[in-house]
């Protein structure tokens, strides 16, 4: 895609987006409602057209084909399976219409259902089965017509945690199986990134950042993305050099450009770590536990310093050992950290 | 009925209070009463008029006796104007009028919420819009373009375009419900991204989904050609209201009147019972 464009009304929905997927990667489009991730997808797909800007496909531009020319799968976020055909004759629909004979439709159906482990229910119509159940026949059929990219619109957000976790990773092994390229729309993140070759994070109809999910977590390349891709602490702090002070603490810096001055230093949770502190004196990194959240293997402890809180986040065993109102003291570990200017918003995490 | 289902629940939910329970049981059963007596009163209201019909068909020539002459009389009643052809008009009429316009309503609306949605509340407008003019003030309207096309010697199955008018806002609203039943969208896309072309989608997606709503829209246009007199009297095309209604001004056939209504009753009521039977068939089909 090339500098792709889309405007609804005042809305610039996509800002010139230029994005490559390579062959048989899947690439997660990740960001907040409005940032022209749908949109991305749908232009792709033929669904909507661009205003400006070029999609090609292995080579041939397909900017102005419609959509039922495009050789493209999708699986949409709402259930989609024909109401009135079974699983079998939903799987088989895109074969019909190939003009497939219909020994060798019914086969491929079969084989596609097997791949999603819902062959049992072929002759089950949609209301028969589950929400879940629904999205793998979905994607069934889109994978059926053998299609060039893949492209799934939030296929899981309907779905419940469990159901969504477990067809998260069957939907990556069935990629990797199949082999194909695939572009994923998500707005949670935890889903992009367990799930995806590379994650773009989009905000305003803009890729902020495409990288592989570790890069992008680790070394987010703007401040959005380190806000928007897990929990961050907004602390302020002051630029010398290749450094930038925190509460008394150097900490190296992700753009080393940076200018000299005040910011706002983006700190994860995680790199914070607890002790307890019985001495009783106060300093810039010392203060009380006001909240602990469960997570499970970890937890996440809300400290306040005084003039702000800072989230730490620990694992479970360590972090009852601090009960809420127990004095801390707090340790930053000195992971290269992105910095924002201090107009920014200052609510902490 | 929200107040009765609140009532039942409530009522299940206290079953083990004696007292409030008793007191709960009265009111359920004075608004049971309540319910069969409003369904009675309005079951003779209309149940009195069609067996008197019936009665009056089956009346001999002296008081206190039956005969079926009436209802043979159907076939043999030669008018003037005769009856077996208006019979046979009118429920050509039906016919006619319902293909045509299930051909003409069914393709538009789906065209109009996949394609020009902005188009839904004109076509809405356009659609409702026989309801709020008196039918007799149509036929002041249709009365010079009949006048015109009877030139050619046309039959009163002309009258099909009057009706296919009379009935759109029924026709809209039973269709509309059911293209809201679904997510007709959702489903259009999944079709076009799965190569079909735009015909296929309404042909072999949507409308199928639309059976129900179909069957309801012909439920609705049926029964309203087949007691059509405002417009096709003063056209003076001889349909079976009209005709029925020459006969009622003949005294010497009473009996063929009653007759001959009874049986387009009986015949709206089949159809009826018929349509319903296969929209209940076609919805059992699927689960």
């Amino acid at each position: 895609m090339q500098g792709l464009s889309r405007r609804y009304g005042p809305v610039v929905a996509l800002d010139g987006l230029d994005l490559t997927v390579q062959a048989g990667e899947l690439v997660a489009l990740l960001g907040p409602s409005g940032c022209g991730k749908t949109t991305t997808l749908r232009l792709l797909a033929g669904l909507e057209d661009a205003d400006a800007g070029q999609i090609t496909v292995g080579g041939n531009d397909i900017t102005r084909l419609p959509a039922n020319k495009r050789d493209m799968g999708m699986v949409f976020q709402a259930y989609s399976l024909f109401p009135h055909m079974t699983v079998r004759q939903n799987v088989a629909f895109g074969l019909r219409l190939r003009r497939v004979h219909s020994d060798q439709r019914d086969r491929r159906a079969i084989e596609m259902l097997d791949l999603v482990g819902l062959s049992t229910q072929a002759d089950r119509y949609p209301h028969q089965i589950s929400g879940g159940q629904q999205q793998r026949v979905a994607l069934a059929r889109a994978l059926a017509i053998e299609p060039q990219v893949l492209l799934l619109d939030e296929p899981l957000s309907a779905l419940d945690a469990k159901v969504r976790a477990q067809l998260r990773d069957q939907i990556r092994r069935i990629q990797l199986e199949v082999g194909i390229t695939t572009l994923f729309v998500t707005h949670d993140q935890e889903e992009a990134l367990a799930i995806a070759d590379r994650v773009g994070v989009m905000q305003n109809g803009r890729l902020e950042q495409l990288a592989p999910p570790t890069e992008v977590y680790s070394r987010p390349a703007t401040s959005f993305v380190a806000e928007f891709v897990g929990l961050t602490n907004r602390l302020e702090g002051t630029v010398s050099g290749s450094t930038v002070t925190v509460r008394g603490r150097d900490l190296p810096l992700v753009d080393l450009s940076t200018p000299p001055g005040p910011v706002i230093a983006l700190v994860r949770p995680e790199a914070v770590t607890l002790a307890s502190d019985s001495s009783g004196d106060a300093g810039p990194l010392v203060g009380t536990v006001i909240a602990t959240t469960f997570l499970g293997a970890t937890s996440r402890v809300t400290v306040d310093l005084g003039d702000t809180t800072i989230l730490a986040q620990l694992t479970t065993s360590d972090a009852m050992e601090h009960p809420a109102g127990s004095r801390v003291a707090l340790t930053i570990r000195p992971d290269p950290v992105l910095v924002a200017a201090q107009t920014s918003p200052e609510p902490s995490a | 009925m929200a107040a009765v289902t609140s009532l039942t629940t409530e009522l299940a939910g206290t079953a083990a209070a004696k007292g409030p329970q008793s007191l709960r049981v009265g009111q359920r059963r004075r608004l049971n009463l309540f319910r069969y007596l409003m369904f009675t009163i309005f079951g003779l209201f209309f149940l009195v008029p069609l067996l008197a019909m019936v009665k009056f068909s089956l009346q001999g020539s002296r008081p206190g006796t039956w005969s079926l002459a009436a209802w043979k009389d159907i076939a043999s009643y030669q008018g003037p104007p005769p009856l077996l052809p208006a019979i046979e008009i009118t429920l050509e009429l039906a016919v006619i009028t319902s293909v045509v316009m299930l051909a003409l309503v069914v393709p538009t609306m789906i065209w109009v919420r996949l394609r020009v949605r902005w188009f839904s509340r004109i076509l809405e407008l356009i659609c409702l819009l026989p309801l709020s003019i008196p039918a007799i003030v149509l036929v002041v309207g249709f009365a010079p373009i009949y006048n015109r096309i009877e030139r050619y010697n046309v039959s009163a199955l002309m009258l099909f375009w009057a009706y296919v008018i009379l009935v759109l806002p029924y026709v809209y609203r039973a269709l509309a419900a059911g293209l809201n039943s679904m997510d007709a969208t959702t489903l259009s896309e999944a079709a076009r991204s799965l190569g079909a072309r735009w015909p296929t989608v309404m042909l072999r997606i949507i409308a199928p989904n639309m059976w129900q709503a179909i069957l309801n829209a012909l439920l609705l246009t049926v029964p309203l050609v087949l007691g059509e007199f405002t417009i096709a009297y003063p056209l003076t095309y001889v349909t079976l209201p009209v005709e029925l209604f020459s006969i009622s001004r003949n005294s010497v056939n009473a009996g063929v009147l009653f007759s001959a209504s009874t049986a387009s009753l009986f015949f709206a009521f089949a159809l009826l019972l018929l349509l319903s039977y296969v929209g209940r068939r076609l919805r059992r089909g699927r689960t």
